[in-house]
């Protein structure tokens, strides 16, 4: 590299230069295999379109839906699925742990000096996710554009929290997801449910739920706080009972709640790790 | 008083089984390691052989802090392997010879560039540590060829410059020369030999291969089901259990038995005496002065030797003991 001078030659690295090194590689990998890639890049653009279809086909029968019509539906739609394919594509392979096991790559994790976690984060970053969250954007521009929003600092302090928050929020849901297969054997089934299942009930007007999901959703795994909540907030709707639309300013609560949980259950896990054969 | 690399005392791990379906669930508790104890002191060169499933495995695992010990307690470099994790791994390099730590699908360079930006290695001590290593592990051709693409020897003395080249304290191998030819076991141990000479590195090595063992320990561990079964130098092990090796001579016409060699037993015969089996160990004669007193009694055609098997050796190791 050119820029480098003769001082950073002899002078240790920083502590981010482990993880840069390990992303350039794996970008390097990626775009190494190009026609590969390309195919992902158009199937996760499918996906996304996919999504968005499901979406446009209920509108095509019903005009309100949870108390919101097809343009707040945009907003909400493009929220949830910016913030979910965008923790996917930095956290979502956390949760192929039984992968990483019998490949090995876990234990080469294990003799590394950085945190297993933030080693997992980096070592598999998927670029081919940045087209769903392309999909997610345009949906999400169109909902802001279209919806009668009040501009001002609050309204796009809210909006970029929630973007944060609910990347946030999705990626420790990977976070869950893998930490919880350290101890479930082909636990995918169960953790797809909060995953998969929680970024699905995020594009979801949470008020068409029964009050166990409500709670399921709104406090426990806390997905209305990534769509539903600032999309309420950011059109000055109140919301159903039990999920006030203030509470939208309490996103980033939310996402250090998931945190938190987060990091308990991947310690627990590596400590129970049980390691293949050798 | 020399210092501690290893501190392993009543260390123990059991894993517990689960079977059967969702009803009558059995939970049985497998241990792996039973309440082990020994130290190895700095720069020593320690094989730890045993059987497959003996505990081999899940004892290294512990020492990296990547299995948590049931019991007892295990300290490595000084350090608590579980709790210091990350500052453990600055000091050790390990070799899983089933497990990669390389980029499988990158140029051989670039994990050696990685792993020097892992471990925090300044630039131009990192490039002057490979560009070592790949000179003295041969490595030169094998550089620019993708992982997944190396053949297993190449692949292993990669695997094995990327766990030296932050120069660890310690270098763990776990079975470094599984499948590995005769040739490029010769040439890895050369290389380990003078990694050490240079390095002072401390070395813990499992394998199934006594010739590792033979050229490069000089004290050996035996563990069987999970115990510490022998504690001592290699020849002390021969000597404990009779581990022989055996000279197999195809001679020239068939003729008598080869008795009454000196430091050698005549195992047997085959094809009327074409080929007859010799055991000797290593405390009272040579393979080549064997070899010369046989030649000295008949015209000898081909000569194989057969190292002493360990999963025989930690046979008879248990059979004395009990």
């Amino acid at each position: 590299m050119a820029d480098l001078d003769t001082r950073s030659e002899v002078r240790p690295p920083g502590p981010l230069a482990p993880y840069l090194a390990v992303i350039r590689s794996r970008l390097r990998a990626q775009r190494s295999y190009r026609t590969s890639f390309v195919l992902d890049l158009l199937g996760s653009f499918f996906v996304g379109l996919t999504e968005f279809g499901e979406v446009a086909v209920i509108f095509h029968n019903v005009t309100i839906l949870g108390g919101l019509d097809f343009h707040a539906i945009l907003l909400l739609f493009g929220l949830s699925n910016l913030a979910f394919s965008l923790g996917d594509m930095i956290f979502g392979h956390i949760d192929q742990i039984p992968t990483y096991v019998r490949a090995g790559t876990l234990e080469a994790f294990y003799l590394r000096p950085q945190p297993i976690l933030a080693q997992l984060m980096v070592s598999d970053i998927q670029l081919r996710r940045l087209t769903r969250a392309g999909v997610a954007l345009v949906a999400l521009v169109a909902g802001l554009v279209l919806n009668d929003i009040h501009w001002g600092a609050a309204a796009i302090g809210l909006l970029a929290l929630s973007l944060v928050s609910g990347v946030a929020i999705f990626g420790g849901l990977f976070v869950w997801a893998g930490a919880l297969q350290f101890r479930l054997i082909n636990g995918a089934e169960v953790t797809n449910s909060f995953t998969y299942g929680g970024s699905y009930a995020s594009a979801q007007p949470a008020s068409v739920f029964p009050t166990a999901l409500k709670l399921t959703f709104g406090y426990l795994v806390p997905v209305v706080f990534t769509a539903y909540l600032p999309t309420l907030r950011l059109l000055g709707l109140p919301g159903p009972a039990g999920l006030p639309s203030w509470l939208a300013w309490f996103t980033p609560v939310a996402a250090v709640w998931v945190w938190v949980v987060a990091l308990v259950l991947w310690r627990d896990g590596t400590r129970h790790y049980q390691s293949g054969g050798g | 008083m020399t210092e501690l690399v290893i501190e392993v005392a009543g260390l123990t791990r059991t894993f517990r089984k689960k079977a059967g379906g969702l009803l009558r669930r059995t939970r049985t508790d497998v241990v792996a390691v039973d309440d082990l104890t020994f130290t190895v002191e700095a720069g020593a060169a320690v094989g730890y052989i045993g059987a497959n499933g003996a505990g081999k495995s899940t004892t290294i695992k512990m020492l990296c802090g990547i299995l948590v010990p049931t019991a007892g307690s295990v300290r490595t470099c000084g350090l608590d392997p579980v709790r210091r994790r990350r500052e453990l791994a600055r000091h050790i390099g390990v070799v899983f010879g089933q497990r990669s730590q390389l980029w499988w699908d990158l140029p051989l360079h670039e994990s050696f560039s990685i792993l020097a930006a892992i471990h925090q290695i300044p630039r131009a001590e990192g490039l002057s540590r490979t560009a070592r290593l790949v000179e003295q592990l041969e490595m030169g051709d094998t550089l620019d060829t993708p992982v997944r693409q190396l053949s297993l020897g190449q692949r292993m003395r990669g695997e094995i410059a990327a766990a030296l080249l932050h120069r660890p304290r310690l270098l763990v191998l776990d079975e470094p020369t599984i499948g590995l030819d005769v040739l490029s076991k010769q040439r890895l141990r050369e290389f380990l030999v003078a990694e050490r000479a240079e390095q002072g590195t401390t070395l813990l090595l499992t394998t199934h291969d006594m010739g590792d063992v033979e050229r490069l320990c000089d004290r050996v561990l035996v563990v069987d089901h999970g115990r510490l079964a022998y504690d001592g130098s290699l020849p002390g092990l021969a000597a404990t259990v009779g581990a022989r090796r055996v000279l197999v001579v195809d001679l020239a016409e068939p003729g008598p038995d080869l008795v009454g060699l000196p430091g050698a037993t005549h195992l047997g015969s085959e094809g009327r005496g074409l080929r007859q089996r010799l055991a000797f160990d290593a405390e009272h004669t040579t393979a080549a002065a064997l070899l010369a007193e046989v030649s000295a009694r008949a015209e000898v055609r081909d000569l194989s030797i057969e190292e002493p098997d360990i999963e025989d050796v930690v046979r008879r190791i248990y059979s004395a003991t009990r």
